[in-house]
């Protein structure tokens, strides 16, 4: 533990360097572009809006629509467009992790569309996406029980290593992503790869949360930064 | 502990606003044990012991009483369909017109025909948010020629202003008709709509700055002159 050393200089248990925006798009109705490191998403938010086709609509509660996608030039080798096994997991599993947080029951019948663009990958990029769609969910004005958060966590050799790279998801024993209501102190998402004791999951977790707690500090200052602008 | 927002304070979703009992929450607030947070971007209001937060961005959601500016978008046949720039649509009934009409024998499409703009009031909205209009109203009517302009239904408010003060400003300056339907549609009409749609549009991106009234008024005495000058 003592003389291990990140690639990028990193200790352990730090972020990526982080940069949130909040109202990146004109168009939306709430939108947000967050990057950590070299992964970059950008989500817009419309709605709550007219559902169709009408079977679809629910009567007591909005519903929540996400679209994950990569786009093309987002890694080396070039992503094919379209919906992918996996792109249609990790809508899946975004789309849970935000629905918790939000006051659907106010809005029924509606729709409330949230797309997610990796711009730039270099893992965490689930955890980026949830991470900007809850920015841009309350720059749309949807009612939230607070805000989403979310970061992967690992274990390297010994050592509990928070917001994983490229690199270092191919050494790593695990890869855990969560999602994570500061407010409430409840996961919304958790995911792992990998093959690791009990005990590891727990400390990993811990530190995932530690890493969720900062990063919701770099979201509130986003939102701030957007109103103190155009003032109060 | 206690009182933890003052008046006006800025709250992003899931912020604390008060930790006690004795207050009940109020509109875009809802409670969770002890205490009462905000569910939305916006400012802190109290109202006697109730909370509220007044929204700083999001959709028109209709309320019961509401003057709104609507645009009918099918005749059918008891009524019309009216899309009033929210998530859902309204209806106008054959009852909430003023003078009679016998479905059999009259056109319906004669009395509001598609496209047409309506200055109408919201009479009713049910548990799924279906939308009542009515034209028995002093003020609703109907509106020929004109223009039209959408801005962020939060902004109403200050369009018009303390008891009318900024709305009346513009309606005098410009010696236009305008109409503001709280569902952020305005209609105007007159020599000067350019001028009045400027000043409309300028409340809006800036409404967060101190005397705001003074700023508009600098830019119609300005702008009015140089019309003024070219025109003779």
């Amino acid at each position: 533990m003592s003389n291990f050393k990140r690639a990028d200089g990193r200790a352990a248990d730090e972020l990526r360097p982080v940069t949130m925006k909040v109202g990146v798009l004109k168009k939306a109705d709430g939108s947000a572009m967050v990057s950590l490191g070299d992964t970059v998403a950008v989500a817009a938010v419309y709605g709550p809006r007219e559902l169709y086709p009408k079977h679809l609509q629910n009567n007591e509660r909005a519903i929540l629509q996400c679209n994950y996608t990569m786009a093309p030039f987002s890694t080396k080798e070039r992503v094919r467009p379209g919906p992918s096994r996996r792109s249609v997991e990790i809508s899946k599993v975004t789309r849970e992790a935000l629905e918790p947080a939000l006051f659907l029951e106010e809005f029924p019948r509606s729709t409330i569309d949230v797309y997610v663009v990796i711009l730039q990958a270099n893992a965490g990029t689930r955890t980026a996406g949830i991470n900007a769609a809850s920015l841009a969910l309350a720059d749309a004005g949807i009612p939230m029980r607070g805000l989403v958060t979310a970061i992967a966590a690992g274990k390297i050799e010994d050592t509990y290593v928070l917001d994983l790279t490229g690199d270092e998801e191919e050494i790593t024993a695990c890869d855990l992503p969560i999602a994570y209501i500061p407010r409430e102190k409840k996961f919304t998402l958790i995911q792992m790869d990998g093959d690791i004791p009990p005990e590891d999951v727990k400390n990993i977790i811990k530190l995932a949360v530690k890493g969720c707690e900062t990063l919701h500090e770099h979201q509130r200052k986003a939102l701030l930064g957007k109103w103190s602008k155009e003032g109060s | 502990m206690g009182i933890l927002k003052k008046e006006r304070d800025f709250v992003l979703p899931g912020d604390k606003i008060v930790e006690s009992l004795d207050y009940l929450p109020g509109k875009n607030c809802f409670r969770d044990g002890n205490s009462i947070y905000s569910k939305r971007v916006g400012l802190v209001s109290f109202k006697g012991r109730v909370i509220e937060v007044i929204p700083l961005t999001g959709m028109y959601i209709p309320e019961p009483g509401d003057m709104i500016i609507g645009e009918i978008k099918d005749v059918q046949f008891s009524g019309w369909a009216v899309d009033i720039n929210s998530p859902y649509q309204a209806f106008l009934p054959l009852s909430g017109v003023r003078e009679f009409i016998d479905p059999a024998k009259m056109d319906l499409s004669k009395v509001y025909g598609i496209g047409e703009l309506i200055y109408a009031k919201v009479t009713s909205v049910g548990p799924s948010k279906g939308v009542n209009l009515s034209m028995r109203d002093p003020s609703a009517r109907k509106f020929k020629n004109g223009r039209i302009i959408k801005i962020t239904p939060v902004k109403v408010p200050r369009v018009i202003g303390k008891k009318g003060s900024m709305i009346n400003l513009i309606k005098e300056r410009t010696a236009c008709r305008i109409y503001v339907g709280q569902n952020g549609v305005i209609w105007l009409q007159g020599e000067n709509e350019p001028l009045a749609a400027k000043a409309i549009k300028m409340i809006e991106e800036m409404s967060h700055i101190e005397g705001l009234t003074n700023y508009i008024e600098n830019l119609l005495k300005n702008e009015g002159k140089i019309k003024g000058q070219v025109m003779k």
